[in-house]
């Protein structure tokens, strides 16, 4: 342990701390922009000097470990002044629209200029008017509003290894882009969206599908059907405030029928009718010879990395769409005929906590017979703006429950927002119908947690079943090229885009680089989820009775051909760059 | 060397023979590129990524970032102005102005018909020449504004003939 | 083959011999080598047709005994091209093709040809280079092989005790040994901040690590200064041997050298010094049969001047943008490909075998108390002599500028020097008399940088000289750290702003107060000195800069959109030189007669101005 001072304050920390991290324990907040942890540890930004006993000039708190006996002064005139300067200049080439900026309330370049009372800027000068990048779905990219911190660039490169940015050019006329300065739409971009979470400003966002919403609500003619993804229920009331980990599901129901939606589903049926199909299709390819590994397929963004960087290797994806493209697929074909209603004026949105279920539901296979499956997805963050717009105080709101007959859903549909859950859910349901009996084990623990890329051996009806789960596309990569090298040694492998699965996707709520470093968004999104699932009664995707009404009213089982035309879908390579 | 796309591939292909797979090769590498073509064609960026396993993003972040390199080709005569201080302060400013009036083209840049292009440098090493300029590789020293026009007009008519 | 101890000796002795004319006008022999520059100054003004003409002659007349040499640079670049008769010293200046009959010619014949003979400041004629005032103050150590050697032959170098320092730290010092042999003679870094050399070595001797590098820094970035490009040019073999040295005494037997790609003549000549130290085995494995192996492998920059600071060169060589890395840690921990990592200019190497050589006493005989040793200095701008001068430590900057800089030329008056480059600051008249040493230059607002010396006469502005150089940082900025990126480019809007007329009294301390922070607040060397040049300025011009922003007026006349070029009718002879110079045909008049500008037509360049003999233009 290492014993200093800071601000005249004795601490004691673990020896490789930095003065930054020693400092906050401490409750001394020392400002940052460009640090973010584990993945932006640079001390580029200079808003983190500090001064340091012994030590010429500024010392960068980010980076500087600490020592036995330092002295550290943070708060002292010339460290602020300096730290005003620079913010001074940050200002002075961004874009100010603070009321009109989608980041206004959540901006930590805003936060600063109120804790510095910042009331104009000194240094004012040219400003580089950079085009708006909207060309994707997906993704909008401001360079106005970027303030080249590149916690985008490293979380693309370093945590998903895809590098779709980088820092182009140099010195005042340097910006975040990509290659020959394209939209993020012709690149290599995946439409993950993780950069959007590092980012501190507006500079990346989501594209705000809200007034398509509305427009939808309020057309008398149409009948707006909402589902949720199960990881939107355990990260919505951040957005109000609530602490990280609640679960708001009664809350986001209310909302949801309180804003005008003519019904509202539970997309972890969704998921159980994804496990129904895909358990099936996974029996099938063991029992019957088909390619191995299978891989899931319910991450858009992995999909599109698979499509672009692996063409050769989609036979190993699993057909099956992903739940909230088959549960919109059901609403308008089952749900549409069983109740009577036009299948042309049914509008299926889709909250999901990702930006690449955008592109994912304009893709021109997700549709059957000319009809959409799903027209508009917002992510969790349009949600809460959406709530916000209607006036609703969501924190007092009484709890709803999700519409019948649809509404049932299982706890292994609601693990699907983690990693690791599909992987289990599917277990669950294919254990059973390997084994052709109930089995008492619904856990399995191997493949819950943080880890990147899990595995554990299964002995499923005497046969041994390898299976693995990985989260964040670098770690995709890995099992790919594992795949592609004809080494993979497994049967069954869960790939989700986002690190942790789709708790952090990169439609949720974003969290300021402080809440990143002192508290663990994951692990408290992650045990809301899991909590779901063991408060519920059914815990089999076989077993919610909404998929026996399905199968016996529509689909007649898993794998028919009728399922294939409303619940499967196909792949084709991309190339990685338009 | 102007070049189909397919002529890029192979003398690229040629060039990262002389190189092991190792991403820190890549400044290297795109020197050789930049010397055979003139600028580094988007093609053999391309190569560039597939071979090192760089993406192209960050291919594309090392050649804006170093002067040297270059997405477009020169003109057939590129004018660079030596602006080191040597030559700045015996006058290089004014020469680089009346290259930039002339040739109406922002520095990095060719003409349209790509008779010229030019861009500013910092010591050539012939800082006893001071002011200088130079077209291609040819240094033209203790320049005027007088000379440099001189030059510029003998390019023209020879090219008009 | 790899040659042995002993063979390596018999090859000095043999060289040295037959070389003796090169550094003795007495030397016994009936030999002579006419021995022409081929660095990049004299290579541009076409040293190599030079050189091959002289050849062709020699052969074709048949002429025993007469060779022709290519070199480095001697110094004198503003003379060049400078061809040199050996062993009499005969220095001929801006010789020409046509020149070289003439000169093979009298080689033969052991007479001179007078026409081509250098003059000096005073107009006299020299026989030879010892007599020019140029070289007087001199003392080369890092450029003693320069203009002597061939620097494409190792045995040339070996026959000028080459490698004899190598020998002998391989087979009489240990480790510590030389460190304190460095520590004793007082080097301190070349590259520009003056950090004592022997302490980086003894960091990175001490780091822990299976693998270190020994860097050389050879991105000279600042322009107008070509000290370094000039050493590799004419002695790679002395850096080469050096690096050698230091990878003996920190441990580490992978040598990299980081040049700019820009200089090819330098590059060229590494690569053939390499292969060539390879093959007598005085790089690569088990060096004079000693269990001591160091190679090394040439790294091209690409034009960016972030890279002279030693972690961006390391993220260069690594193949990346250079963008510095913050540091804690340093490179001597956590360098080049994350191992313990040394890094040392071109010019600090080159003294290094000579050190090792000579003894540390001898060394730090040289210098002023803080500064040992010489300083290679790029000498430009408003001097008679431009070119490369080497000079002890505290020389004062009134002899390298006047009594070897031969003072300033068209009977202006000298207004400041600049050293450091965009790192450093102007040094005004007033202190022409200061030694030039780490401290003293520090001391007054400057730095000795990587030694640029750039002189500028009274038509030069000081606010425009400072633009100049925010113009420079702020396109060679990186772009990393907020206060260098948008810092810098402020301070350049505020002067350009100055510089137009349209500058106000409150710009100036705005002005100073961002300098200030930007140099506490920046990440790296670069940022952090780039205001330099301006708060030099500011503190010696600062009259200048009140004109600007009070009365909208340059003195100098050198700010175009202030400047009122007119020619005064009582001083104009109407010789017709500006009307003949002007590029817009803006000047008219009959000769003899008082000529006039038209301001509508004229676009303010200034030659008109620079060019009458009779300073009767004014801006």
């Amino acid at each position: 342990m290492i014993n200093l001072t800071i601000d005249g304050k004795n601490v004691t920390v673990e020896e490789g701390t930095s003065v930054l991290e020693a400092a906050r324990s401490i409750g001394i907040d020392i400002p940052t922009l460009c640090f973010l942890k584990d993945i932006n540890e640079v001390g580029d930004c200079r808003m983190c000097i500090v001064e340091i006993e012994g030590r010429r000039g500024f010392s960068t708190s980010c980076i500087t470990k600490v020592e036995e006996g330092m002295v550290v002064k943070t708060n002292t005139k010339e460290v602020n002044e300096a730290r005003r300067t620079v913010l001074d200049l940050i200002l002075s080439n961004h874009h100010r629209d603070c009321l009109t900026c989608i980041r206004n309330g959540n901006c930590e370049l805003q936060t600063l200029a109120q804790k510095f009372n910042i009331q104009n800027v000194e240094y004012e000068g040219e400003k580089i008017d950079y085009p708006i990048d909207d060309k994707s779905p997906s993704i909008v990219r401001d360079s106005n509003k970027c303030i080249l911190c590149r916690r985008c660039v490293a979380t693309c490169k370093k945590v998903q290894n895809i590098g779709a940015i980088e820092t182009i050019g140099r010195g005042f006329t340097s910006k975040i882009s990509t290659i020959e300065d394209c939209s993020l739409a012709d690149s290599n971009c995946t439409f993950c969206g993780q950069c959007i979470e590092a980012c501190p400003t507006g500079a990346l966002h989501e594209k705000d599908n809200t007034e398509d919403v509305w427009k939808a609500i309020y057309d008398k003619d149409k009948y707006v059907v909402v589902q949720t993804a199960p990881a939107i229920r355990v990260a919505i009331g951040e957005e109000f405030g609530m602490p990280i980990g609640t679960n708001a599901t009664g809350k986001m129901v209310t909302a949801l029928k309180t804003m005008g939606f003519d019904k509202v589903f539970d997309t972890n049926t969704g998921a159980d009718l994804t496990i129904m199909e895909e358990a099936n299709e996974f029996i099938e390819r063991v029992t019957q010879g088909g390619v191995l590994p299978m891989i899931t397929s319910c991450s858009p963004g992995w999909i599109r990395f698979c499509e672009k960087n692996f063409p050769d290797q989609l036979s190993h994806l699993s057909s099956c769409k992903s739940p909230h493209q088959m549960f919109g697929a059901v609403l308008k074909s089952y749900y549409a005929e069983k109740f009577g209603i036009d299948r042309e004026k049914i509008v299926t949105v889709s909250v999901m906590p990702c930006i690449a279920k955008k592109y994912e539901c304009s893709r021109p296979e997700m549709e059957v017979d000319g009809v959409r499956d799903v027209d508009f997805v917002i992510t969790t963050r349009e949600l809460a703006r959406m709530i916000k717009q209607a006036n609703i105080d969501f924190v007092e709101l009484e709890d709803g429950k999700f519409d019948d007959p649809m509404g049932e859903a299982s706890g292994a549909g609601a693990i699907f927002g983690t990693t690791g859950g599909v992987m289990e859910a599917a277990v669950r349901t294919a254990v059973e119908t390997l084994e052709g009996k109930s089995v008492e084990q619904v856990e399995y623990k191997e493949v819950r947690g943080e880890k990147g890329i899990k595995e554990a051996n299964l002995t499923v009806a005497g046969k041994e079943i390898k299976i693995a789960v990985a989260s964040g596309l670098a770690n995709a990569r890995k099992i790919m090229e594992q795949i592609e090298k004809g080494e993979s040694p497994y049967h069954f492998i869960e790939i989700m885009a986002c690190p942790g699965g789709c708790i952090m996707g990169g439609g949720q709520p974003i969290k300021s680089s402080k809440t990143r470093m002192s508290v663990d968004v994951a692990g408290l999104r992650r045990a809301a989820i899991y909590s779901i699932d063991e408060a519920s009664v059914i815990r089999k995707s076989h077993e919610n009775p909404v998929m026996k009404m399905l199968y016996d009213e529509y689909f007649e089982k898993p794998g028919s051909h009728k399922a294939h035309k409303y619940l499967h879908t196909e792949y084709s390579g991309k190339p990685l760059y338009e | 060397m102007n070049c189909g796309d397919e002529k890029i591939q192979e003398e690229t292909r040629k060039i990262l023979e002389n190189y092991p797979q190792e991403k820190d090769r890549l400044i290297g590498i795109l020197n050789d590129v930049q010397e055979k073509f003139g600028y580094v064609p988007r093609e053999a960026q391309n190569e560039i990524s597939k071979y090192l396993g760089i993406s192209l993003a960050e291919i594309y972040g090392v050649i804006t970032f170093y002067s040297r390199f270059t997405t477009e080709p020169k003109g057939k005569y590129n004018i660079s102005v030596c602006l080191g201080t040597a030559c700045f302060v015996k006058g290089s400013q004014a020469i680089y102005d009346r290259v930039k009036e002339r040739l109406n083209i922002e520095p990095g840049k060719a003409t349209p018909d790509g008779l010229f292009s030019f861009c500013d440098v910092r010591c050539v090493g012939a800082c006893g020449l001071a002011p200088v300029f130079m077209v291609n590789d040819e240094v033209y020293g203790n320049a005027t504004v007088k000379k440099l026009d001189e030059v510029l007009d003998k390019i023209i008519a020879e090219e008009k003939k | 083959m790899a040659k042995t101890r002993e063979e390596i000796d018999e090859i000095r002795v043999a060289k040295r011999k037959e070389l003796e004319l090169r550094t003795n006008k007495n030397a016994p022999t009936t030999e002579k080598h006419i021995l022409v520059c081929r660095g990049t100054g004299c290579t541009s003004s076409k040293s190599p047709k030079i050189i091959e003409e002289l050849r062709r002659i020699i052969e074709e007349k048949n002429i025993p005994n007469v060779r022709v040499i290519q070199t480095g640079c001697f110094g004198l670049c503003s003379k060049g091209p400078i061809v040199i008769v050996r062993p009499e010293d005969t220095f001929y200046s801006h010789v020409k093709i046509e020149d070289c009959e003439e000169i093979v010619d009298a080689v033969a014949a052991g007479t001179k040809v007078e026409r081509l003979l250098c003059k000096d400041v005073d107009g006299k004629t020299v026989e030879s280079l010892d007599e020019l005032n140029f070289y007087k103050k001199q003392k080369r150590i890092a450029l003693q092989n320069c203009g002597v050697i061939d620097p494409e032959n190792i045995e040339e170098y070996i026959a000028f005790d080459g490698y004899k320092a190598l020998e002998k730290v391989l087979f009489s010092m240990s480790q510590d040994d030389v460190i304190s042999e460095i520590e004793k003679s007082g080097l301190r870094g070349r590259g520009g901040g003056g950090f004592p050399t022997a302490t980086k070595w003894k960091f990175v001797k001490a780091a822990q690590g299976d693998i270190k590098y020994v860097v050389c820094n050879a991105d000279e970035g600042d322009p107008g200064a070509f000290m370094d490009r000039s050493i590799l040019e004419g002695d790679p073999n002395g850096v080469i041997e050096s690096m050698a040295i230091a990878g003996y005494a920190v441990g580490a037997s992978h040598g990299v050298i980081y040049v700019r790609a820009e200089y090819p003549i330098a590059v060229h000549r590494l690569r053939i010094a390499i292969k060539q130290a390879e093959e007598y085995g005085l790089l690569g494995n088990n060096i004079f049969g000693t269990d001591f192996s160091f190679d090394i492998e040439i790294r091209l920059g690409a034009g960016a001047f972030v890279c002279g600071e030693e972690t961006a060169l390391l993220e260069s060589t690594e193949g990346r943008r250079g963008q510095p890395r913050g540091k804690p840690p340093f490179p001597a921990n956590v360098g080049l490909f994350q191992k313990p990592t040394l890094i040392n200019n071109v010019e600090t190497y080159a003294n290094v075998s000579k050190i090792i050589l000579n003894g540390s006493d001898w060394f730090a005989s040289i210098g002023t108390e803080k500064s040992k040793g010489t300083k290679v200095f790029a000498l430009g701008g408003n001097v008679v002599n431009v070119g490369l001068v080497e000079v002890p430590m505290g020389t004062t900057l009134r002899e390298i500028v006047f009594d070897i800089g031969g003072g300033i030329p068209n009977g202006r008056e000298f207004k400041a020097a600049q050293t450091g480059g965009p790192s450093g600051g102007c040094i005004p008249a007033e202190h022409l008399d200061i030694p030039v040493d780490y401290d003293t230059l520090l001391s007054i607002g400057s730095m000795m940088g990587s030694g640029g010396l750039i002189v500028m006469d009274n038509t030069k502005c000081m606010v425009d000289i400072a633009k100049f150089y925010l113009d420079f940082t702020v396109s060679e900025s990186c772009g990393k750290c907020n206060p260098c990126r948008i810092g810098t480019k402020r301070m350049h809007e505020i002067l350009t702003r100055i510089c137009e007329g349209k500058g106000t009294p409150e710009d100036i301390p705005k002005l100073e107060k961002l300098a200030k922070q930007i140099k506490a607040s920046s990440v790296c060397g670069l940022g952090q000195t780039a205001p330099n040049p301006v708060l030099s300025t500011m503190n010696f011009f600062k009259d200048e800069y009140l004109e600007h922003c009070t009365e909208h007026k340059c003195r100098a006349g050198a700010c175009k959109a202030m400047a009122n070029i007119q020619i005064d009718p009582e001083k104009c002879k109407g010789c017709g030189l500006c009307k003949r110079n002007c590029p817009v045909n803006a000047i008219t008049g009959e000769v003899k007669q008082p000529h006039h500008i038209d301001p509508n037509i004229c676009i303010k360049c200034g030659t008109c101005a620079d060019k009458c003999p009779f300073h009767a233009i004014s801006k």
